[in-house]
């Protein structure tokens, strides 16, 4: 199986959520698609596997040979690359990477080169691998670097995918794929709101969710209310509790306390029959 | 006069950014607000604005191919690298990056495209009509943040000089990426809220660089900062070693959920709390 986790507004616990998952489910692969800030390494504490920086293909012009045309800015639609008095000019952190100015250059005075902007790191957790996304400073762009991640070639049966917050485009290609999308949310009015937005992004993708309130308790039950009238099943309730604030602060997993090793064993063969259900289902 | 353009930004999500934003708005006096977190709005919630004007948001184009024109060349889907178009030459408008090169290549004029609705953003009142927020609203699944974000302050820079206000007070977007980056460029400080766990603190660092990536002056709260007193200290040393200015550490307080739950600030519903005096000692400082 394959499950996102997801929440709209941030810090309302996903990766609290998708670390203690990947603990507890045996088979399992963690990856970090919150590539602008990801966090699961710093709960996840093992062997370092191999790292590789990702880059990009962006345009370079040959400007012995560019005519200043303007065809590579008439195509472009993103403003990557303008056609100016005496040159072209290129803005690498616009660019998407279509290849369309190189393609349609008449002159043929377009390449296309390589861009670091963030890396991969592989480390071993017990034998289990976790898979880390991160975009560097000052680039605008996680969706390339996300989409790569997911591209990987994993040999596990279950896969846990820690994505960014928000309802644009880093989330989408974090969930896009999934089998089954868990919002984490909390009881308050922010948290409702963005729960909103989230679901319906998840809608909009057609796959298959639940819901998890983190900080259960703290605003009564307008999470409950509000997943009776969507009818989205809510999976598990954490209490709002200084225990586990205290050990997410200093960087610990919840299910190093046996209680919430039980809980999250029960969470992920719940999960996991949904989706084998879901699956069913649908042949 | 120009406004002091202010952003609070956080790196980490749920650190306490937008709740203390709206404290400020309860405090400052002359200013405009914008909520530049446009993926996820959340200040009309602690604000109640009242909608004065409307504005329509379009970025990127449409595409979409007519089968009465299509010969089934295949230029298109071999074109694209965002395997957006089926084999059935369909266009999967989620995969697709509105790049456009399927318009340009297609020899038959079987693609045609249309300005993509996006969102909309708005200038509403509040405060009893007294301030002005400038909040936006992304549609579901849109690309291009960052050029929304960008809209609302450019309006917000307009009605600022307009009503010749001194301040203009940014919501930031969580994260380090393209709408982080269009809300800080061009401000004269970023305000960062983090908490004293080992993600806000993670986080903290990389949000400090991207400041100083873009020149941008950065000062730090410390929201909840008794919930681990060691990592408070390491946060100290991080400002130090930054030359960020500790503006202030918070205290965590149930209250100021209790009042969030209520719709509204810890300055309306406790003026006189310890956290609402800290809040308005932090706006001297920041103003």
């Amino acid at each position: 199986m394959k499950i996102a986790i997801a929440s709209g507004k941030g810090g309302t616990g996903k990766t609290l959520i998708s670390t203690n998952l990947f603990k507890v489910t045996p088979n399992s692969t963690y990856i970090d698609c919150d590539v602008e800030e990801p966090n699961g390494h710093l709960f996840l504490k093992g062997t370092h596997v191999k790292e590789q920086s990702f880059h990009i293909m962006i345009p370079e012009v040959n400007q012995n040979i560019c005519n200043n045309c303007g065809k590579c800015a008439e195509v472009c639609q993103f403003n990557a690359i303008i056609s100016a008095k005496q040159k072209v000019l290129v803005f690498p952190e616009l660019c998407h990477g279509c290849g369309s100015c190189t393609f349609f250059c008449p002159t043929k005075a377009i390449t296309e080169t390589p861009k670091i902007i963030g890396k991969i790191q592989e480390t071993l957790i017990n034998n289990k691998p976790m898979i880390t996304g991160t975009l560097n400073i000052g680039e605008p762009m996680a969706p390339p670097i996300i989409k790569q991640l997911k591209a990987l070639p994993i040999s596990t049966e279950h896969i846990i995918i820690d994505s960014p917050p928000g309802t644009s485009c880093p989330v989408i290609a974090a969930i896009t794929g999934a089998d089954m999308v868990l919002l984490v949310t909390e009881p308050t009015p922010f948290g409702l709101h963005d729960l909103d937005l989230a679901v319906q992004v998840v809608q909009k993708l057609n796959i298959p969710m639940g819901i998890i309130v983190n900080k259960s308790g703290l605003g009564g039950n307008i999470i409950e209310n509000y997943s009776k009238k969507k009818n989205i099943e809510i999976l598990l309730e954490i209490p709002h509790s200084k225990t586990i604030a205290k050990l997410y602060s200093e960087g610990k997993l919840i299910t190093t306390l046996p209680r919430y090793k039980k809980i999250f064993e029960n969470l992920s063969e719940k999960i996991q029959k949904k989706v084998k259900g879901f699956q069913n289902h649908e042949s | 006069m120009k406004a002091k353009q202010i952003t609070i930004i956080s790196g980490k999500g749920g650190t306490g950014k937008t709740t203390i934003t709206a404290c400020f708005t309860k405090i400052a006096k002359n200013f405009i607000t914008a909520d530049c977190d446009v993926d996820a709005a959340d200040m009309h919630l602690l604000l109640n604005p009242i909608v004065k004007e409307k504005f329509l948001f379009y970025s990127g184009k449409n595409y979409s191919i007519h089968h009465n024109k299509c010969i089934s060349c295949g230029k298109c889907q071999e074109i694209c690298r965002f395997d957006a178009i089926s084999n059935d030459y369909n266009i999967d408008h989620i995969a697709c990056e509105s790049c456009g090169a399927c318009f340009f290549v297609c020899p038959t004029q079987a693609i045609t495209e249309e300005q993509n609705l996006a969102g909309e953003y708005y200038i509403s009142q509040f405060n009893n009509n007294k301030n002005m927020l400038i909040h936006a609203n992304l549609y579901i699944g849109e690309d291009n943040s960052g050029k929304l974000v960008s809209e609302v302050r450019k309006k917000a820079r307009k009605l600022a000089e307009d009503s010749n206000s001194e301040y203009i007070i940014i919501d930031g977007p969580p994260g380090i990426g393209c709408p982080v980056n269009a809300a800080i460029v061009g401000t004269d400080l970023a305000v960062i809220v983090t908490e004293p766990t080992l993600s806000g603190i993670h986080d903290l660092e990389r949000i400090l660089a991207v400041a100083k990536h873009f020149n941008i002056p950065s000062k730090v709260i410390i929201n909840k900062y008794d919930i681990n007193l060691k990592n408070t200290k390491e946060i100290e040393k991080i400002c130090q070693r930054n030359n960020s200015e500790l503006l202030g550490k918070i205290k965590y307080d149930k209250l100021v959920v209790k009042s969030l739950i209520e719709g509204k600030t810890i300055i309306e519903t406790h003026p006189n709390h310890e956290i609402s005096n800290q809040l308005k000692t932090i706006w001297e400082k920041i103003k």
